[in-house]
């Protein structure tokens, strides 16, 4: 539509207007503070990461693994109670290279985002975390990779004890 | 297209003053299974369609639809929440089976008001951005601007107000879900520093966590499904303009709109010979007596008489929250109709243990959003 007008009446405002207080305008900073709490299945999730390990639950139902664990399937409704101690290793399902940070800055260097199939899981369930130490042009889908951990009295508990996964060889530590 | 709707199964969670053991999707799941074993359904199987209640500032998640379905066994199914009271989601699942969209409904609500640590800050961006919000008054200033100008219309005194304190927190001793029971005389009621004056802290219920779910049925479902369903007879919800500028402060027509709606779809014309006892918000005490004389129970000006003669008591002509209301079994924010209507559910089905009223058939459940809205529900059931 806008490509119809040649001109635009009016009064167009600029950082400075506000700057000056030239317009009428109302700051406010938010102040909404949550504390969530995790409750059974995801509280199990996070004191095993601050252990140094991966919990998933299975589902005798559905006869998967899932991770992370939950109380209940989503998709045969039946309870899970079952936790099962799971490989820090995985595949790359999805990746993609971001060139603008959470705030919304330029950055060269790309963050890799990846969904990360855990070893010992059912297809499609993984991990959501970052790629590192690796070249952004060597990324693929279908690369192996391993957690890299926080030092153990770093670990607080949170899915940043994982500090990235990075690339590995079979055969390797 | 079923002209008659019932509720078949409810369940619960909670409720407490504090969860830290649960997620909220843990008492979901807690409340659903409740609701689903009640009824007698597989939500994967039979259900068609599901509604939850909640806001996304209250969540501190956007979107929050998103994270709904598993733990109510709805991935892959029909979902939706609305920002609004339980009794909105009720409704809401209430058209789906009037208009044939749908057989079997399952509404959910819940709170986790411990988790939100500025809820003062949080419930201030309900306030007008440019008229209000720069006063930077906590908004439980809008509850002493209604109540102090109830009270000078109507002559409504603060002992009145107290009395619904009382009875309320008495009852919720006899309701093993509510954690603020309490035998409290009328000078405690009205004892501590005022939070909005003539609002006095104890007048005000407390926040509590809990989840409840409703698993609704068209007729010919309800028929087949359940040995005691409990039909819902009328739903209706109105809302006033938001202004505090020019707002009638004393009689609550949306309140008064959105029962007509419901006594007209139930076919009711007199409500107090046909109700035999409700459940309705009292957020703050005041609201009682407000929401009482809305949903003309009787005249502008006469329900504090009536709570301080005892006619609101258990025991007295209309039961007024037998359960306890909010001020007996905690405020659940926007789940608060729900453990309304829940209480309506349970007494119509002889299900209310030691508060359980005698030969009742015809209950309401009654919500408001708090303040400062001007928005509310109203829901005539029977068995
Ligand atoms: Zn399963």
């Amino acid at each position: 539509m806008t490509n119809k007008f040649k001109e635009f009446p009016g009064t167009p405002l600029s950082e400075g207007d506000f700057k000056e207080g030239k317009i009428l305008f109302y700051h406010d900073q938010m102040k909404a503070d949550f504390a969530w709490d995790t409750g059974v299945a995801i509280g199990s999730y996070l004191a095993a990461l601050k252990e140094g390990y991966l919990l998933g639950g299975y589902c005798q139902t559905c006869r998967k693994t899932v991770i992370p664990p939950r109380t209940v399937c989503e998709w045969c409704f039946r309870p899970m109670d079952s936790y099962v101690r799971l490989e820090d290793t995985g595949t790359v399902n999805t990746f993609s290279l971001c060139y603008v940070t959470w705030d919304v800055k330029r950055i060269k260097e790309p963050e890799l985002p990846a969904v990360i199939e855990i070893d010992g899981a059912s297809p499609l369930h993984g991990i959501m975390h970052k790629l590192g130490e690796v070249d952004p042009e060597d990324v693929h889908i279908g690369m192996r990779v391993r957690a890299v951990w926080k030092p153990p009295d770093e670990r607080e508990g949170a899915i940043t004890d994982i500090l990235y996964f990075k690339p590995f060889k079979e055969g390797e530590s | 297209m079923s002209e008659r709707v019932a509720i078949i199964g409810v369940g619960w969670a909670g409720y407490r003053p504090v969860s830290p053991e649960v997620s909220y999707k843990e008492w979901m799941y807690e409340a659903a299974v409740k609701a689903y074993a009640d009824a007698g359904v597989d939500p994967r199987r039979d259900v068609d369609s599901f509604v939850t209640v909640a806001e996304d500032f209250i969540e501190g998640t956007s979107i929050f639809d998103e994270y709904v379905p598993d733990q109510l066994g709805a991935a892959l199914k029909p979902v939706h929440t609305i920002g609004g009271d339980g009794l909105h989601g009720l409704a809401t699942g209430y058209m789906l089976i009037r208009t044939g969209l749908a057989n079997l409904v399952v509404v959910e609500g819940h709170s986790k008001a411990s988790n939100v640590l500025t809820l003062p800050e949080i419930t201030a961006y309900a306030q007008d951005p440019v008229l209000n919000r720069p006063l930077g008054l906590n908004t439980e200033f809008v509850a002493g601007l209604e109540m102090n100008r109830y009270l000078f219309e109507t002559g409504t005194s603060l002992e009145q107000c107290a009395a619904v304190v009382v009875k309320n927190r008495r009852n919720a001793l006899r309701n093993p879900l509510a954690p603020y029971g309490a035998d409290l005389t009328l000078d405690e009621a009205l004892e501590g520093p005022p939070l909005a004056w003539p609002l006095y802290h104890r007048h005000k219920s407390k926040h509590a966590d809990g989840a409840i779910v409703m698993v609704l049925a068209s007729g010919e479902r309800a028929e087949v499904l359940s040995h005691q369903p409990i039909w819902i007879l009328g739903m209706g919800w109105c809302n006033c303009a938001p202004s505090l500028e020019s707002r009638d402060w004393n009689e609550l027509r949306y309140i008064r709109k959105a029962a007509n709606m419901a006594y007209q779809q139930a076919g009711i014309v007199q409500p107090n010979l046909v109700i035999d006892f409700a459940e309705i918000d009292d957020t703050y005490a005041y609201k009682e007596l407000q929401h009482l004389e809305a949903l003309g129970f009787c005249r502008v000006g006469e329900a504090g008489y009536l709570t301080e003669e005892g006619a609101t008591e258990p025991e007295g002509e209309l039961p007024v929250n037998v359960s306890g209301g909010s001020l007996g079994m905690g405020n659940l924010l926007d789940a608060s109709g729900l453990a309304r209507a829940l209480e309506v559910v349970l007494q119509l089905r002889g299900e209310a243990g030691s508060r359980q009223l005698e030969e009742v058939e015809v209950g309401l459940a009654q919500s408001w959003r708090g303040v400062p809205t001007t928005s509310g529900a109203v829901a005539v059931m029977s068995h």
